[in-house]
């Protein structure tokens, strides 16, 4: 080991010590700690950082269509932040947030993420949601070699240096579910129904392929529904005349409470048909009503009811924050577990510069999330559980299936 | 036939039929109002989609009081009119306040009206919170109705079938059988011409915007038993309310009426015979085709201009 090396294996130590004792340090005793690290030294890519502070960004949509969904990971991830403060912040430095509004267009997305990144030159931001802004705001984090951590479960097929995905990639979502249904309900024959985008269709294409030569089972039906339409009659006839053992549906937004609303209305309640949902969490069901989905499974890695520590902490934090009424979605869940994991990246890599933390946060457990345990991989997604919940009429889910560990595969090989 | 039994093809059948009349009475009841407005006036309201969504806010809020205090089983009846009164109310407002300005400049009335909606959508989402709800219905608006044990008739779609043909009919006696009607017709007809004869033109231009606004909100609250509510739930209609409008001929209601009847046929037909996407897109290209062979749609009328 030369004297180089050992200098910046010293450097690393010191780090993963001041992480340690970051951990147990109490607010106001941050200051001391940020000594530790000479803001020249863990910033060398001129980003937002002082002495006492450092700067990140929250963009989701507050306005416009997406607000329904994105309001819970906005909540999750200023928890987040908060607690980290309390504990001391990052490296000594207390986490102050820019919050910057897509409002539900694509483009301003990318808009906003130059914003952030160039002007305000955040250390990290977190946020999109759909998977169009994700697209949309790619190729300025890329451009502008900025860290952008993304909670929704979305379809795969991306990998990025710059992006860590905290929500499940497709095959994580569908494959351990359609093999419980499998097995538990002995189900044979699927319809596909989805809103008609580019999740609900990967995903759709990798349960056909999937059902088909794995399961050995049939698609009696696919059927993509335009977003915002509320009109299912005919839909639901062609399933009764179908009758096939499960729905498998990703419907999203004002359809999914129409969907369902009409489907009761139509006769198609629990105790009549057998549906397993991708597209349903605690946060859609205020909308569409406990009454009209009891009974039916929802395939997620997250649900409110999960019992352990963490999650009764997290849940008890969460309503003492946004008030007792608040309901917490699997995508709200993983939006909190991006703060954790940037301070984990960043106290890793002793440095917030991007190129570091990037490179020093795959194979980093995180014990402490509410779903229990997740570890990300070096294809920037996490490992997770798949859980299957079944829905009671007050709008919580009974969980009734959980699967291993299931390492994240955005590329799957056979299902494209 | 296909593997089916005649029984089975035939209980599709009805229930095919009835999602189409179904679905027919829901484009109604999104078109009429706005047929006045448009039709008749000829004011671009954009805004036409949050006048549904007040109705609809309205039913949710009533229906949380009446689970408060006990009552869910007579409140929708009550909401539906109080969604009237609150639309027709803020319609008068807004014809008053920014309408009446604008009635010479139409391009001008677009912009100003869609300025509006959004305005409205934050005010909703500001107040009522950006996540969708749901109003709590009475037991007798839920579950199917059942003929046969195989044949399962929607009770909500029952019911928004007999506000559409109440509404409708409410419609025509006011348009057609009133002293007010006749004002209206006057003043479409030849505003100055009616003006001169000792009609308030003014005051009739008022009420009838407020009556199509009105109209919008029992169509919000019906539509609280299909779909949930949120801040943007009114754009999810203010297209197919275009749609029927100006397909039908933009200043004759019976055409609207036939409008309606023809999109949700032929669209819930399509829909059933292919997938539900392509179905949608065949309906708008058929609509593309007939409305540039008869610019005016079905209907036209023959106002003199």
């Amino acid at each position: 080991m030369s004297t180089n090396d050992r200098r910046r294996f010293m450097t690393k130590v010191g780090a993963l010590t001041g992480a340690l004792l970051a951990v147990s340090m109490v607010s106001g005793m941050g200051s001391a700690f940020a000594e530790d690290f000479p803001t020249a030294k863990v910033n060398t890519t001129k980003l937002a950082v002082t002495d006492k502070t450092v700067k990140v960004g929250i963009l989701h949509s507050a306005t416009g269509t997406m607000a329904i969904s994105e309001t819970g990971s906005i909540q999750a991830e200023k928890l987040a932040i908060a607690q980290i403060n309390e504990m001391g912040g990052v490296l000594g430095r207390k986490i102050e947030i820019i919050q910057e509004d897509g409002a539900s267009d694509w483009p301003t997305f990318a808009e906003k993420s130059k914003k952030l990144l160039e002007n305000d030159k955040v250390a990290a931001v977190f946020g999109c949601w759909t998977s169009a802004s994700r697209k949309a705001a790619l190729p300025v984090f890329e451009k502008d070699n900025g860290l952008l951590f993304y909670p929704t479960f979305y379809e795969g097929l991306e990998q990025s240096k710059n992006v860590f995905y905290t929500g499940q990639e497709a095959t994580q979502q569908i494959l351990a579910g359609l093999d419980w249904i499998a097995k538990e309900k002995k189900a044979k024959t699927f319809y596909l129904i989805g809103s008609d985008y580019i999740w609900p269709r990967t995903s759709m294409k990798i349960a056909r392929k999937h059902i088909e030569q794995h399961l050995g089972g049939k698609v009696v039906g696919e059927e993509y529904i335009a977003l915002g339409d509320t009109q299912f009659g005919s839909v639901i006839n062609k399933i009764k005349l179908k009758k096939p053992d499960v729905i498998y549906a990703a419907v999203v937004g004002g359809s999914n409470v129409a969907w369902f609303k009409q489907l009761n209305a139509a006769g198609l309640n629990s105790s009549k048909q057998t549906m397993l949902t991708i597209s349903v969490t605690e946060d859609e069901v205020l909308g569409i009503g406990g009454e009209n989905l009891a009974g039916f499974y929802s395939a997620m890695k997250y649900f409110q009811s999960l019992k352990n520590p963490n999650n009764e902490k997290f849940v008890a934090d969460f309503k003492k924050m946004w008030g007792p009424k608040a309901v917490i979605g699997d995508v709200t869940q993983a939006a909190y577990l991006g703060p954790w994991l940037w301070k984990a990246a960043v106290e890793r890599a002793g440095s917030f510069d991007v190129d570091k933390a990037v490179v020093a946060l795959p194979g980093y457990e995180l014990k402490t999330a509410p779903e229990g345990y997740v570890k990300v991989d070096p294809n920037h997604h996490l490992w997770s559980k798949l859980r299957i919940g079944k829905w009671r009429a007050d709008g919580q889910a009974d969980v009734v299936y959980e699967s291993e560990l299931i390492k994240p595969d955005p590329f799957p090989k056979g299902y494209q | 036939m296909f593997g089916y039994s005649m029984a089975e093809i035939g209980n599709i059948m009805v229930m095919q039929g009835f999602a189409g009349l179904s679905m027919f009475s829901v484009l109604l009841l999104m078109a009429l109002g706005l047929a006045i407005i448009f039709g008749q006036m000829g004011v671009i309201n954009m805004a036409h989609g949050e006048f549904m969504t007040i109705g609809a806010y309205t039913t949710v809020m009533l229906s949380k009081l009446a689970v408060a205090y006990g009552f869910v089983n007579y409140y929708f009846i009550f909401a539906i009119i109080v969604a009237f009164v609150l639309a027709f109310a803020i319609g008068y407002l807004v014809e008053f306040t920014l309408i009446r300005h604008l009635y010479k400049r139409p391009l001008d009335t677009l912009l100003a009206t869609w300025g509006l909606s959004l305005v409205m959508q934050q005010i909703f989402r500001s107040s009522f919170g950006a996540k969708e709800v749901s109003a709590e219905l009475p037991e007798w608006l839920l579950g199917s109705f059942q003929p046969t044990p195989d044949i399962d008739i929607p009770i909500n779609g029952v019911f928004v079938m007999g506000l559409a043909a109440v509404v409708t009919f409410g419609v025509f006696l006011f348009m057609f059988r009133s002293q007010w009607g006749l004002r209206v017709r006057a003043t479409v007809q030849n505003r100055v011409m009616a003006g001169a004869v000792g009609i308030n033109t003014k005051k009739v231009d008022r009420v009838t915007f407020a009556l199509g606004c009105g109209i919008a909100g029992v169509a919000g609250a019906a539509f609280t038993t299909i779909a949930s509510t949120g801040p943007t739930t009114g754009t999810l209609y203010i297209v197919d309310s275009f749609m029927v409008v100006v397909f039908g001929g933009a200043a004759s209601l019976f055409g609207t009426i036939a409008s309606a009847f023809g999109i949700a046929q032929a669209q819930s037909i399509l829909q059933f015979f292919m997938t539900s996407s392509m179905g949608k897109v065949a309906t708008l290209l058929t609509i593309v085709g007939i409305l540039m062979m008869r610019p005016e749609g079905l209907f036209a009328s023959k106002v003199r201009k």
